[in-house]
């Protein structure tokens, strides 16, 4: 079981659009996929129509109360589960912080699902918090949208400092350009120059799409709804390049 | 994963056009996105004497587009093993029947292996189905469920086309709502939810069941009855399981045909030596050798069954010799098989064998459509049972520990008898004193069996070497591993012989004679 991140401090950067196509690509594939919408503003669950609500709250499943497999509920997507949001997740941090080895408890709290998914991905909220830190030591592979700002790469010049501080365990970053903006220049520019100076970036770039904010109107993943457009052509070059950076085995034969 | 965690809901049956039926409104659910079809090509196995099924099992191979699998399930449907078949259409599929050593080896056959044993797998249905697949949608559109339309064509052991079965896959963490929709879609018009399982329901509508066939004297005689009449029934019963059993025999198709087939002649003479007198005057005279004949035609064949199944034994057994050396005399058992094997089948096409069975069931129906009316069968069962019991203790009794092997073997016999006798009539009696009469005998019976086999078995090995011997197909280190086999088969010889003492005083104490007694008083008072 692989364990993959989409992490930004910034919110509104396209964390959520990446977690949810990307899941959706790896169930295609043929991997047994859970997304764990981990935001309270519980956008991967609306966007899978699953109401936002964890019996006993974001306190039960951190204490180990209530197993994680209880709440998981699937999708309308064959291989595809989602472990809800909860509005009690904005005291995650709390509640983590009152756990025994707080940074690792999200690891552990996955552990038992390792027989049954291939692939889990977190969507995180945007934040640097005890949560973040917990994520950042479970995932393998932490996939990081960043609009191409000069202070956008400042932050992923922090978060890969922040990891060389890790003992141990260290994930992978794959950074890529989200939301690029074609009309502006210095979008263009940064988006073609850093990726090749930079091996934790991607080929991949997401552009600015209106056909991806049809996604909350939809209320499904882009490459599920309008797989021919340049969108869902963009998601699955970026999958690709995740699976590979993930060192992902194949999947298994799909029945 | 939604696929394997919820519950199943309990499949749905009933006609229904179009295959899923269409929710009122204000169900609070509602079938939509696109209707997925697929055909599955399914054969259901099992050994001739349902033995998948008396375990609770039920082995599958279906196919589909490019891909093909057995599934092992249990009785409430729930897959406990899956074995890919290899890819590349039907001329890649398995060739029915197969017994364990043609399965692909892995767990499958492994869980398959202890419940079949030496019985080959054969199709006991072939169907089409065709598969119409929709989700199905809560309040907040959101799929809570798969609902499956199976439309099944049976195409063996006769054609038939079944009712559309409906059945509910609910998606993970939904399973309340999903037990719902079923709950309401089995209240639609022509919908049941109640609908047994897709074998039981092929086989229904091709005029079977499962578990049909066993090796048994399945019977019910009723108290009262003319013996004339309960001995027709029985006998057409074994008469039934007999010509059952000649397919397969003639096919080869497991060895266990043959087996069965001797039963019921072997059954058959005893019961026309324990009660043949209850038959029309004659029948006993004119059938008696004919199905003597009929006994002494299979019997080399099924020594070399023996032989050839405790082979893989013998070879374990080896001490000094390596379980190579084995080969030519496993070589020589299956050519004289095959020559055994073509005087049986010559037998068995022949006009004597057909003009048997059809006389034997022409005399067996006149028996039933015109009986006496006297004695009636309680009379016949404790009489037979009370004389096979009598010949079993006085033989017994007269053995001493210079008496020859024939008087053990012939004890056997007299053993067999009463066996017959209590399943003969076993509906007349008490099911509990039955079990405990059955279980008394077969300790002895299976001291008796050990003996006679292994001294048999011991002078056939004589027989072989020396036939190999003029054949010249017998090396050095195959006589000396032969050797080994026959010392080993002297040792357990010798150690039946020993322990048939304490297992005829077992049976033959106080209480087991009493417990014989009380079944024959039993059926005596109830003939009276």
């Amino acid at each position: 079981m692989k364990i993959l991140a989409t992490y930004n401090i910034k919110g509104g950067v396209g964390k959520t659009s990446t977690a949810v196509n990307l899941a959706y690509l790896a169930a295609r594939d043929g991997y047994r996929v859970l997304l764990w919408d981990l935001d309270p503003q519980a956008a991967a669950s609306f966007l899978f129509r699953v109401r936002p609500r964890v019996k006993g709250g974001g306190k039960a499943l951190i204490r180990g109360t209530r197993p994680v497999d209880d709440a998981i509920k699937g999708t309308d997507f064959e291989r595809l589960d989602l472990l809800p949001a909860d509005f009690t997740y904005r005291n995650l941090d709390l509640m983590l912080d009152s756990a025994k080895k707080p940074a690792r408890r999200l690891a552990s709290l996955l552990a038992p699902l390792r027989a049954e998914y291939d692939v889990v991905i977190l969507d995180c909220p945007p934040s640097i918090s005890l949560l973040s830190e917990s994520v950042l030591h479970a995932a393998d592979l932490l996939l990081v949208p960043l609009i191409p700002t000069t202070l956008s790469v400042r932050t992923l010049d922090q978060l890969t400092e922040f990891l060389g501080g890790f003992a141990g365990h260290k994930p992978q970053v794959l950074a890529f350009f989200s939301m690029i903006d074609r009309r502006k220049r210095l979008h263009q520019q940064i988006a073609r120059d850093l990726p090749a100076a930079r091996p934790e970036f991607a080929a991949t770039i997401i552009p600015a799409l209106s056909v991806i904010e049809r996604m909350s109107v939809e209320r499904a993943p882009v490459a599920a709804f309008a797989p021919r457009t340049q969108a869902a052509l963009r998601y699955r070059e970026l999958w690709r390049e995740a699976r590979e950076r993930a060192r992902l085995a194949d999947p298994p034969a799909v029945p | 994963m939604a696929e394997a965690s919820p519950d199943p809901v309990p499949p749905i049956s009933g006609a229904s056009q179009p295959p899923v039926p269409q929710l009122p409104s204000g169900s609070g659910f509602r079938l939509a996105g696109a209707d997925r079809r697929a055909t599955l090509r399914r054969i259901w196995l099992d050994t001739f004497d349902w033995r998948l099924y008396r375990a609770g099992l039920t082995l599958e191979q279906v196919s589909r587009a490019g891909a093909a699998e057995l599934r092992l399930t249990g009785r409430d449907g729930v897959l406990i093993t899956a074995e890919p078949l290899p890819a590349g259409g039907g001329r890649a599929l398995p060739k029915w029947p197969l017994q364990i050593a043609g399965l692909p080896a892995g767990p499958l056959a492994e869980q398959l292996a202890g419940v079949i044993g030496v019985r080959a797998l054969l199709p006991v249905v072939r169907a089409t189905s065709v598969l119409h697949e929709q989700r199905a949608l809560n309040g907040d559109d959101k799929t809570v469920a798969r609902v499956t339309a199976d439309q099944m064509s049976v195409t063996f052991p006769a054609a038939a086309r079944l009712p559309c079965r409906l059945a509910v896959r609910p998606v993970r963490g939904y399973q309340a709502q999903a037990d719902r929709l079923a709950a309401q879609l089995g209240a639609l018009p022509g919908v049941s939810t109640d609908g047994p399982a897709p074998l039981e329901t092929a086989l229904a509508a091709a005029g079977r069941r499962a578990g049909d066939y066993s090796g048994r004297i399945d019977v019910d005689l009723e108290a009262g009855m003319p013996a004339q009449a309960a001995m027709a029934v029985v006998l057409t019963a074994l008469l039934d399981t007999l010509e059952a059993n000649v397919p397969g025999t003639i096919a080869d198709t497991d060895t266990e045909f043959l087996h069965d087939l001797r039963v019921a002649v072997r059954r058959t003479r005893s019961a026309l030596k324990l009660g043949g007198q209850a038959l029309p005057a004659g029948t006993r005279a004119q059938f008696a050798p004919q199905f003597k004949w009929l006994g002494d035609l299979t019997t080399l064949t099924r020594d070399l069954d023996v032989y050839l199944l405790g082979l893989p034994g013998m070879t374990a057994g080896l001490v000094g010799a390596a379980p190579a050396d084995l080969d030519p005399f496993g070589e020589h058992l299956r050519r004289s098989r095959a020559s055994a094997r073509r005087n049986l089948l010559r037998g068995l096409r022949s006009a004597r064998f057909a003009g048997l069975r059809q006389d034997w069931r022409q005399a067996l129906t006149a028996a039933a459509e015109r009986p006496r009316r006297k004695p009636p069968v309680q009379a016949l069962a404790a009489a037979s049972i009370a004389a096979a019991h009598q010949r079993v203790l006085a033989g017994g009794a007269a053995i001493t520990a210079d008496s020859p092997p024939e008087r053990l073997h012939d004890l056997r016999k007299r053993c067999k008898e009463l066996r017959y006798a209590l399943e003969i009539f076993a509906s007349l009696n008490a099911p509990d004193a039955q079990w405990r009469a059955v279980k008394e005998l077969k300790g002895l019976q299976d001291c008796l069996g050990e003996y006679q086999d292994t001294e048999v078995q011991r002078a056939e090995l004589r027989t072989f070497a020396a036939q190999m011997m003029a054949q010249q197909s017998a090396p050095a280190q195959t006589l000396l591993a032969m050797g080994e086999v026959a010392a080993g088969l002297a040792h357990r010889e010798r150690a039946a012989r020993a322990e048939f003492d304490s297992q005829f005083r077992q049976f033959a104490r106080p209480s087991g004679q009493a417990r014989i007694q009380a079944l024959t008083e039993q059926a005596g008072q109830a003939s009276r």
